[in-house]
């Protein structure tokens, strides 16, 4: 049977290699996107790909207040929700944010905010369902405040915390939570650092999140050895990291 | 650091990836000189600058059209992807490379060829229009009959008239996914040449040449035909791959294990003639299953000398390009043979009537010297080497070999690609 699927945030990097493969199985697609050319290019694409029909909604989801319209509409189209991914997200330069409290909140709002309501509102549908797989791409920068990029940590933590307790609200209902946790991945986000080995294309990372999403994990570090690489960032004491310039 | 696929030369380079015709202007604006780069399959220099922009997010399918098999995409979608979605419509390539990891604009930058030249000719003669980003930002269309001479500087162009942003190929339509393969043993060159020419109505077919068969066996060779089958249906490969993991040791290739390779691939065919029905897979693609085969070939890196010679100098010219190699002791991993069909109207397509060998040969300071004599045997025949092989070839001899590059220079600056797109190729070949 083909699978409905929504992606919010549909145009970035790791959503587009997403929802190609879900596309070539011929699922349909519900995004949602705030730039019209890009989505529009992307539909396109899909639909060649193999999807048996894309349906596209362009929004700009720091205007909390349009997500409640947004659910609704993406209720009725789909009817069911057998995959909803969460992508969506901003980078914020810390040094500027260090000096700016509004662009501080700001990417509190397109980064935590928008996405905890989004999920507020979806969460009810799924209940509803009594099934089917919630993701969200949060990071592996939400395991350890860095002096580097903490805002950006902070706020990918607070939704990773969220979906813990989601998940544990749910699991009563059948329900999957996965929470998705990349490493360095070669996106226009990051276009601007320098790339090493550590890095994996937005394809191998999308592989990863079908294979999670199929096998219905609760957490997915992507690539794989982000795990261990985390697992010692988070192990150091304090009194010794707060030292480290990471 | 990036390279071409024969790792060498290494450069420090960056690279832009945009995604929205707004930020290639941009990345366009904010550099002085830089060219396009696609999945980097080309072997030397022609797609290196210090200033690159990536046309890999450039990857969106625009139009597919399965009743008549014609198909719009952007430039930076690979042929991989294309054959996904057209195979099992029944649709194939026209015209494909020995590797389907290539990007639709890099098959046109450097008009490639297939195994089927000889009858079909390049990749351009099934593209219908092309849109270019010019060096000022603006778009511009271009056909057969809608700027005709920058289409044509385009194609086989080496991305040196602009950003190929997408464009629109005319497929051809197969019978069934597999091809019905036949495999002869060639004795020596005289036999390969005459097998070439009795199958010249064949779609397919390409030797391998043992570069290091001497005296009566010079030429050996495995010389394979190929159809499209009727039955079998279209069923896409398995993904699967084995993948070489860390650059190897150089000796690892010398010239003792290239000739056990080259015996043992002679000598697994027993019988003088072989038929079989194999998917076109690994009928077209046999080295994509192993990813990442060119760091087989150690840390110095590889390149690939790839000439054509006219048929008139035919078999004559081939025996004293192939006496060369083997006496040099550089031989090649693997050796191609391939026979060709006349040129087309580009000003740089590689192809003409006759036949092109391909080797490949590990970086060494020495080797560059034997090239240098290859090249002059070449231009002596008035054939030509592939630029999108090429990683040393001089300006002189390019000018020799290309005849039509002052018409191909005026193009450029026309529309002021030469203030734009340089490579490292370009600037060495005087473009
Ligand atoms: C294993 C193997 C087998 C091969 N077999 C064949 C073969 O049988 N026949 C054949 O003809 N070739 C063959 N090739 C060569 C290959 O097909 C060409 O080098 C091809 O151009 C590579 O495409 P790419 O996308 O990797 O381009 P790149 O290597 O990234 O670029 C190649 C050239 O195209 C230009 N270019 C790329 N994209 C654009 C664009 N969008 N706009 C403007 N210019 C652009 C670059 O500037 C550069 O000059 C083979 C290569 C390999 C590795
Ligand atoms: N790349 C990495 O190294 C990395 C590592 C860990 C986690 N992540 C996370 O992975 C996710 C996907 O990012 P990516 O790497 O694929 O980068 P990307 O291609 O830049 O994607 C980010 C996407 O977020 C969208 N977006 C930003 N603000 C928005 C808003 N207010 N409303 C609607 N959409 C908005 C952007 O839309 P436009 O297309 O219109 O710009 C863009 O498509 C993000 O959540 C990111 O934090 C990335």
């Amino acid at each position: 049977m083909s699978k409905n699927i929504l992606i919010i945030g549909a145009t970035s990097a790791i959503a587009t290699a997403v929802a190609r493969q879900y596309a070539a199985q011929g699922a349909t697609l519900y995004l949602v996107a705030r730039n019209e050319e890009k989505v529009q290019v992307l539909s396109n694409d899909l639909r060649i790909r193999g999807a048996k029909d894309v349906i596209s909604k362009i929004a700009d989801v720091d205007f909390l207040d349009q997500h409640e319209a947004i659910v609704k509409n993406i209720c009725v189209e789909l009817k069911q929700i057998d995959i909803a991914l969460i992508a969506h997200g901003v980078l914020p330069d810390q040094k500027q944010v260090e000096n700016d409290v509004g662009a501080t909140l700001k990417s509190f709002n397109t980064n935590a905010l928008s996405t905890i309501s989004l999920l507020t509102l979806l969460a009810h549908q799924f209940v509803r369902q009594q099934q089917g797989v919630i993701a969200v791409i949060t990071s592996v920068a939400g395991d350890r405040g860095r002096q580097s990029n903490y805002v950006y940590g902070a706020s990918k933590s607070m939704v990773s915390t969220f979906l813990q307790g989601l998940r544990n609200r749910l699991f009563f209902h059948h329900v999957k939570v996965l929470d998705i946790k990349p490493g360095f991945v070669d996106t226009p986000m990051v276009a601007h650092l320098k790339k090493s080995a550590l890095w994996a294309q937005p394809e191998k990372v999308a592989k990863d999140i079908l294979y999670a999403i199929d096998k219905k994990k609760d957490i997915l570090y992507t690539p794989f050895f982000w795990r261990y690489i985390m697992l010692i960032i988070k192990n150091i004491p304090e009194c010794l990291f707060k030292q480290l310039k990471l | 650091m990036v390279s071409g696929w024969g790792r060498y030369p290494f450069i420090e380079a960056t690279m832009l990836n945009p995604a929205s015709l707004d930020e290639f202007r941009q990345a366009l604006s904010r550099q002085k000189h830089c060219i396009a780069r696609g999945l980097g399959r080309s072997y030397g220099d022609s797609a290196l600058a210090n200033e690159m922009i990536s046309l890999r997010r450039m990857d969106h399918f625009i139009a597919f059209d399965a009743k008549n098999g014609i198909l719009s995409c952007e430039a930076g979608v690979s042929l991989s992807d294309i054959l996904k979605v057209i195979v099992p419509q029944g649709w194939f390539l026209p015209v494909t490379p020995g590797t389907k990891y290539v990007t639709f604009g890099g098959a046109v930058a450097s008009d490639v060829h297939g195994k089927n030249h000889h009858i079909e000719g390049c990749f351009s003669e099934f593209v219908q229009s092309l849109t270019l980003m010019l060096s000022d930002g603006s778009l511009c269309e271009c056909s057969r009959d809608n700027n005709p001479a920058l289409f044509h500087a385009t194609c086989g162009g080496m991305g040196l008239t602009g950003l190929i942003l997408r464009g629109t190929l005319v497929l051809k339509k197969m019978s069934s996914a597999y091809i019905h393969q036949v495999m002869i043993k060639a004795d020596n060159l005289d036999a390969v040449f005459s097998l070439f020419e009795q199958n010249a109505a064949s779609t397919y077919s390409v030797a391998w040449i043992d570069c290091l068969a001497k005296g009566k066996t010079l030429g050996r060779s495995l010389f394979m035909l190929g159809e499209h089958s009727q039955e079998g249906g279209y069923l896409l490969p398995p993904e699967k791959h084995l993948t070489v993991p860390l650059v190897m040791p150089a000796t690892l290739l010398n010239s003792y294990s290239i000739a056990a390779f080259n015996a043992l691939y002679f000598h697994r065919q027993r019988q003088k003639e072989q038929h079989r029905f194999v998917h076109y897979h690994p009928f077209f693609y046999p080295l994509d299953s192993l990813l990442h085969w060119n760091r087989l070939y150690g840390k110095k890196g590889f390149t690939q000398y790839q000439c054509v010679l006219p048929k008139a100098a035919g078999l004559l010219g081939m025996k004293e390009i192939l006496k060369k190699i083997t006496l040099s002791r550089r031989g090649s991993f693997l050796s191609v043979l391939k026979s060709c069909g006349p040129h087309n109207q580009n000003h740089l397509s590689f192809p003409i009537e006759g036949y092109s060998l391909a080797l490949d040969f590990k970086i060494e300071p020495e080797l560059f010297d034997l090239l240098n004599e290859l090249d002059s045997i070449v231009a002596e025949y008035q054939g030509r080497v592939y630029l999108t092989k090429d990683v040393r070839l001089s300006e002189a001899m390019f000018k020799r070999m290309y005849p039509r590059w002052e018409e191909f220079l005026a193009i450029r600056i026309r529309y002021g690609a030469d203030q734009k797109f340089h490579s490292y190729q370009s600037d060495r070949l005087g473009l």
